[in-house]
């Protein structure tokens, strides 16, 4: 581990906290306001605002809400298990489902807008990201929470103990900050490696490789190609609608095959071909429609903007890589507070692996967002008690940086270099005949190139200015390239959402998970899936 | 893409500069906030959303500039047409509260 150079001199602010939320997306604020309910101090840091940042913000979402029956619930957790590969656990099942139940009651309490029934009385519904993440940001203000804006952590600190805080640069003042915390929550969101997937385009596996270069491991990289259907003009990539689709080429004529749950690979293959698909949502029965427009206001906005009516119109579509965002890997998680292998690292939201709600295949929007509210809710409480029972001597603590490439005052061409990495990685995940459809030939030439780029990323010193985050952003995408396509090498079947062109089925004997880590050399390992049954 | 401040309806809140998550904006002493980075925009709206003046104008389309002009938007009732979907601003209910909301599972 490389200790990068003092950042001290030019820190603009130095903040003292028992808790420190890296994030500021659902999981981010719920986190903040677990730590902050157990009476300790919170800073939480955002690379954007903490409000509109991220996935949540811009869009609506469903929520995995199930009452507590029995029967419902077990409906609930069966519907997602075979398809993502009997990996999920029934015991994160059903704390989840718990947890997410009584925080979605806790929003209602708290003023969320739920519509109303003929009684007055609210119904709990799904969300509205610029309505929750508003509300989300009043209540952590409340919270006495101290929030930063617009500043990206650049690294992790850490003794020999453990995480002890972070420090990064505001991007609108060019002041470095630091906070020194007990401990830290990683909620900085999964990796949809820039392709303007709505709101995705602040997720670029930042946490990931803060983590890792504290030592923490990741689960289920392999699990990283989601991929999203998009109008190839704009950025809403709301698959859920396109259940209503049907899929024409040009001339009007019918893509045999094509649709948004299993015939996606169908829309890439004609796609890879160079035949434009298109798309017309003729299948929603017209009384539903008022409905559609009602509950994904924004999925109808480009349309309208551009005089398109998605009902009658066909309109050219693609897919847009969602990477670990609506995939399921991320930090692995080693015990029921999402703490980390590192004393002193929590990790919540989609920077952790969902793995443990929904195997290799994501439910959607929906898990993701009980997901989120859930383990924020754990990982703060859980980062609260840490830093507590570290009592007051933690101020003492010698801390040093652990980024891999060094952080200097002097001039570098650190910033001419950003833009060539991020299209470099970009090559290696973004088409579907490497990242949709995996072969061992072209897992092991992406491999060849990203091992490559590391290194030059890793030699690499980043001038501590306003867009330095911009080059650790390519930094952590080449690192979680390198995880994914180790884990998705290693995985020799195809499972969930891991297709493998040269193993199509399942393999009964790999039904593990896989734990990646490492920096200059990657490592994956397999680790057991809990053995109890979800089937009672 | 973020295509347009309006320099008439804007009142220099610099709103849009603190909430763009990508920091696009930049803040301008005495004048109205500049589009200082375009290529950043990431096409999330939520600038729009929040202006409180109905200023801005983002353009649907995600990968590139587009030509658009201020009189024809205004003509066609699109800026601060997403704030009024939404339900945002002065005298409108969210649309979180739409009795719509009620049925179905979206």
């Amino acid at each position: 581990m490389i200790m990068s150079e003092s950042m001290q001199s030019s820190v603009g602010i130095s903040l003292t906290a028992d808790v420190l939320i890296i994030g500021g997306g659902p999981a981010g604020t719920w986190a903040a306001l677990s730590a902050a309910n157990e009476g300790v101090k919170v800073v939480l840091a955002d690379k954007g605002y903490c409000g509109s940042s991220g996935a949540t913000a811009p869009s609506g979402t469903g929520v995995w809400y199930i009452q507590p029956d029995a029967e419902a619930r077990l409906e609930a957790k069966m519907s997602r298990y075979e398809l993502g590969g009997q990996l999920a656990e029934n015991a994160w099942m059903n704390r989840v489902l718990d947890k997410a139940y009584e925080r979605m009651h806790h929003l209602a309490e708290l003023g969320y807008p739920f519509p109303l029934d003929g009684s007055g009385k609210s119904v709990v519904r799904g969300l509205q990201g610029p309505e929750y993440m508003k509300l989300m940001r009043k209540l952590v203000l409340k919270a006495g929470v101290k929030i930063l804006d617009h500043s990206p952590a650049l690294e992790l600190l850490a003794d020999e103990h453990g995480v002890g805080g972070a420090r990064g640069v505001r991007t609108q003042t060019g002041e470095n900050w630091e906070v020194r915390a007990g401990a830290v929550v990683i909620a900085t969101g999964g990796c949809a490696f820039l392709s303007k997937a709505l709101g995705c385009n602040v997720l670029t596996g930042d946490g990931y490789l803060l983590a890792a270069e504290a030592g923490a491991e990741m689960s289920g990289m392999e699990f990283s190609n989601a991929y999203a259907i998009s109008p190839s003009f704009a950025s809403i990539t709301k698959t859920a609608y396109y259940r209503y689709a049907s899929f024409y080429y040009e001339d009007g004529s019918i893509v045999e095959g094509a649709g948004s749950q299993r015939g996606r690979s169908v829309i890439a293959r004609n796609l890879l071909q160079g035949r434009q698909v298109f798309a017309r949502l003729d299948q929603a029965p017209e009384e539903i429609r008022p409905r559609l427009r009602v509950g994904q206001t924004n999925f109808f906005l480009p349309f309208d903007r551009l005089g398109i009516d998605p009902f009658r119109d066909m309109f050219p579509v693609t897919l847009r890589l969602e990477g670990t965002v609506r995939g399921t890997g991320g930090i692995h998680i080693v015990n029921e507070d999402c703490g980390t292998a590192v004393p002193g690292l929590y990790a919540a939201g989609d920077a952790a692996t969902r793995e443990l709600i929904c195997g290799g295949f994501t439910g959607g929007g929906s898990h993701n967002a009980a997901w989120a509210m859930s383990s924020g809710s754990f990982s703060g409480k859980g980062a609260a008690s840490y830093a507590k029972s570290l009592g007051t001597r933690s101020s003492e603590r010698a801390l040093k940086g652990l980024s891999t490439s060094q952080l200097t005052r002097q001039e570098t061409s650190t910033g001419g270099k950003t833009g060539d990495i991020v299209e470099a990685v970009k090559a290696e995940v973004h088409p579907y005949d490497r990242n949709l459809f995996r072969t061992e030939q072209g897992l092991v030439s992406s491999l060849e190139r990203l091992d490559q780029l590391w290194k030059e990323v890793r030699a690499t010193p980043i001038t501590l200015d306003n867009r330095a985050y911009k080059f650790r952003e390519a930094a952590a995408m080449t690192a979680t390239a390198r995880w994914m396509y180790r884990s998705a090498r290693f995985r020799t079947e195809t499972r969930g959402m891991h297709k493998r062109v040269d193993y199509p089925s399942l393999d009964g004997s790999q039904r593990h998970r896989l734990i990646s880590g490492g920096l200059d050399e990657v490592s994956v390992r397999t680790e057991e899936v809990s053995k109890e049954v979800v089937l009672a | 893409m973020i295509e347009i401040v309006s320099e008439s309806k804007c009142i220099q809140c610099n709103l849009c500069v603190s909430v763009c998550p990508t920091n696009v904006f930049d803040k301008v002493e005495g004048d109205i906030p500049v589009i200082a980075r375009q290529s950043d925009c990431q096409t999330c709206f939520m600038c729009e959303l929040y202006c409180p003046v109905d200023a801005l104008y983002v353009s649907p389309n995600s990968e590139g500039s587009d030509l658009v002009e201020e009189e024809l938007l205004e003509e066609n009732g699109l800026l601060g047409s997403y704030r009024e979907k939404i339900g945002w601003g002065p005298g409108r209910t969210p649309i979180t509260r739409h009795p719509l909301m009620l049925e179905g599972r979206n």
